[in-house]
């Protein structure tokens, strides 16, 4: 039987008497098809880059040369006009207020959309287990359409204005939210589910005193996440038409010369927009995963 | 009565008036916002301004398409194309078999009854369940006979009289007559109709491809068909194969290049790597720069330097990137076990040797896993920063849509924007299971 097993002839076997042999053998085998691949990455990331600079209307090296020529032109304006800056920044405040909005009802509105179907979406939660592969489809197809088609689609619909923005961003959150949450609750303890179907409690109520206790730290602080993405996103959904300080800053950068003071000051309450959010929702988060003890 | 007097008793009950109190105040709270944000976005005019006449061409666009078949009312030359375009127009005399002409007279059959004639007296318009609609020109105007009352899918003003019925539309003017038909599907889509393989079934093009005689003898039929496939002028495949490219090359310039530049960058910025404090300090606020400027305002200083085109936007991309990737890098840097580490020191390893074999290894899951995730998202990215910066399929996508007429071709790219994303998807994920519970 050991004679079968190991063969008639002899292979290759770890040679007794170099026991590292093999293992080097090994680690230099690994490495070359480390390296093989890298070196193919590298060659991709390489000719890619290639081909993008030909498909692009300037080159990458002279563009370099100029690449401070815009803010330079820009900043220099906004300097010899800064007396104007707060005022415009003022003026900049109801638009501001327009995209962090449309960031803010559109991740409420996601979420709360993708708490139910996570929930639906969940084996061994799900109220109709039958739909929860449908449901993930859904979600993942909802994930998949990226913001600005439906935003751009909604605008010729509905016109200008915050609407098509808020239901893209919507949309999306839903389907992004609706993963990870289903992710979450599939984690979640069933014992308080059974407990309190043991006392006919309705599917509402089980997944309402059950599981949400459990998940809402978890989940709060992916929507907390999300909604430092959706600012960035409805500022950039403006660009393209739908309302908000994107909009603006579109309209000021196709002024060009002339107006760049309105241009940096848009950008400056942007930026310090987007800073504040990032650190508020990371303080809370933190509070949030560790505890507010801490 | 012990319960209420119980030493715990106030401030557990204190504690479940609190959370109560609290699990009535959220809701109301978001309610109340959502409230604000109804009025604020003005949401009552938003039906006033809705153009639902848009939405409903949209619709009907996304899964079929028109022929026309128009008589020039000066010449009398009559000629069908489809959606109207120089590209769908069928050769002069040829028509599709619901049309047949003799004389003077066309009859257009547009199914279930519904009989259109051109003459040289003017046209007729045969509705079943109603009665027949004659138009002739009389003087200036036109003369509209058909049974009274005028119902209201027939319009008609002095010199324009239009007819929607479900199996297609009739419209007749001074100058034309036009009447279009629906079919379901996307028009042309492989075959446009000066291409000898239009029109023709899938057997019948299998069969050509297969065994037939040559069509045109200096190619065979298979090469004949990719070659117009592929060059089809009506929704240049050719163009959009080239665009999807560009999108996926953003996304993958972008984020990978991204993740070469801010892995260095890192080391540097993590504490148990780096003991220059003010170093490390300098280096955050630069990937929180780069990260909170926000990839919009990256594209727009870029596409000034750069122009239009894929490279613009996967170094916008490239830059946003980095400065996440350096962020989150530095920190999975941090929380490395120091132990690999100190066993690699005894042995005498320089600081290079160090990061090689203790540090490396440890972090390559969650940096790949990281990078690879974010290369799905930036797919997504990589479509709008397209549409602004000039590249892609956002740039199609956009340009489809402000022209307002191709819907169509707006359905099918959305259709591959969502493909690429999901296969981008499963690829990422495919990798991620791959190179790191492989490994």
């Amino acid at each position: 039987m050991v004679d079968i097993a190991f063969g008639p002839t002899p292979g290759k076997r770890p040679d007794p008497k170099a026991p590292g042999a093999a293992y080097l053998a090994m680690t230099r085998r690994k490495r070359l098809y480390g390296g093989l691949i890298l070196v193919v990455f590298l060659a991709m990331l390489a000719s890619g880059f290639h081909a993008a600079e030909t498909r692009n209307a300037g080159g990458f090296l002279s563009g370099l040369a100029q690449l401070d020529d815009f803010p330079r032109e820009v900043l220099a304006e906004a300097w010899t006009k800064r007396a104007n800056l707060p005022a415009l920044m003022w003026a900049a405040l109801p638009s501001l207020i327009e995209t962090v909005n449309i960031a803010a009802v559109s991740t409420l509105i996601g979420v709360l959309a993708a708490s139910l179907l996570s929930l639906l979406a969940t084996r061994g939660l799900a109220r109709w287990p039958l739909l929860t592969p449908v449901i993930r489809r859904l979600l993942d197809a909802m994930r998949a359409i990226p913001e600005v088609v439906i935003a751009l689609i909604l605008i010729y619909i509905l016109g200008g204005g915050p609407i098509p923005a808020m239901v893209a961003i919507a949309i999306h959150t839903t389907g992004a939210m609706g993963k990870l949450f289903s992710e979450v609750a599939e984690n979640a303890d069933l014992k308080p589910v059974e407990g309190l179907a043991s006392v006919g409690a309705t599917w509402g109520q089980r997944m309402w005193l059950g599981i949400l206790p459990q998940v809402a730290p978890n989940w709060f602080s992916y929507a907390l996440l999300r909604f430092e993405i959706n600012v960035r996103a409805s500022a950039i959904l403006g660009f393209v038409g739908a309302g908000g300080i994107g909009y603006d800053l579109k309209i000021a950068m196709q002024w060009g010369g002339g107006r760049y003071d309105s241009v940096v000051a848009i950008f400056l309450v942007l930026f310090a927009t987007i800073v504040l959010i990032d650190q508020l929702s990371d303080r809370l988060r933190h509070r949030l995963v560790k505890g507010a003890a801490q | 009565m012990t319960a209420a007097t119980h030493p715990l008793a106030p401030a557990l009950l204190a504690g479940f008036h609190r959370r109560k109190l609290q699990a009535i105040a959220l809701p109301a709270l978001v309610m109340l916002y959502l409230c604000y944000a109804f009025f604020a976005f003005d949401i009552p005019s938003l039906f006033a301004k809705a153009r639902l006449d848009n939405a409903a061409i949209l619709a009907s666009d996304f899964w079929s398409y028109k022929t026309h078949v128009t008589r020039d009312n000066r010449t009398g030359r009559v000629f069908a194309a489809v959606e109207g375009e120089a590209k769908g127009a069928y050769p002069a005399g040829t028509f599709p078999d619901w049309v047949s002409q003799t004389g003077a007279t066309t009859t257009i059959d547009l199914g279930t009854g519904h009989v259109v004639t051109y003459d040289a007296t003017g046209a007729r318009f045969a509705v079943p369940g109603y009665g027949t609609i004659d138009i002739r020109p009389d003087g200036a105007g036109l003369k509209l006979t058909a049974p009274e009352p005028l119902p209201d899918w027939i319009n008609a003003s002095g010199n324009r009289v239009s007819v929607t019925t479900d199996a297609g539309r009739f419209t007749y003017t001074r100058s034309k007559v036009e009447t279009f038909r629906y079919f379901a599907g996307w028009e042309l889509f492989f075959f446009t109709l000066d291409s000898p393989f239009a029109g023709k079934g899938w057997g019948e093009l299998a069969a050509l491809a297969l065994w037939g005689d040559r069509i045109d003898p200096a190619r065979s039929n298979i090469a004949g068909m990719a070659h117009d496939i592929w060059t089809n002028g009506m929704w240049h495949h050719a163009d959009v194969a080239g665009a999807i490219f560009e999108t996926v090359l953003m996304a993958f310039l972008g984020t990978f290049g991204g993740a070469i530049i801010a892995l260095p960058l890192a080391f540097a910025a993590a504490r148990n790597m780096n003991p220059l404090a003010p170093a490390r300090f300098a280096l955050r606020r630069v990937f929180d720069f780069t990260r909170g400027v926000d990839g919009l305002i990256w594209t727009i200083i870029l596409s000034r330097a750069f122009g239009p085109g894929p490279m613009t936007g996967a170094l916008a991309i490239l830059i946003t990137d980095a400065g996440a990737f350096g962020k989150s890098f530095s920190e999975a840097l941090e929380n490395i076990d120091e132990k690999q580490l100190e066993g690699i020191r005894s042995t005498g390893a320089n600081a290079l040797q160090r990061a090689r074999f203790g540090v490396i290894p440890q972090i390559t899951p969650v940096l790949l896993s990281q990078t690879l995730y974010s290369l799905e998202s930036n797919t997504r990215s990589a479509t709008v920063i397209g549409a602004i910066v000039g590249g892609g399929i956002g740039l199609l996508l956009t340009q489809a849509i402000q022209t307002q007429k191709d819907w169509e071709e707006v359905a099918y790219y959305i259709t591959l924007i969502i493909l690429m994303v999901m296969t981008m998807d499963s690829l990422s994920g495919w990798l991620r299971r791959k190179l790191i519970k492989g490994a």
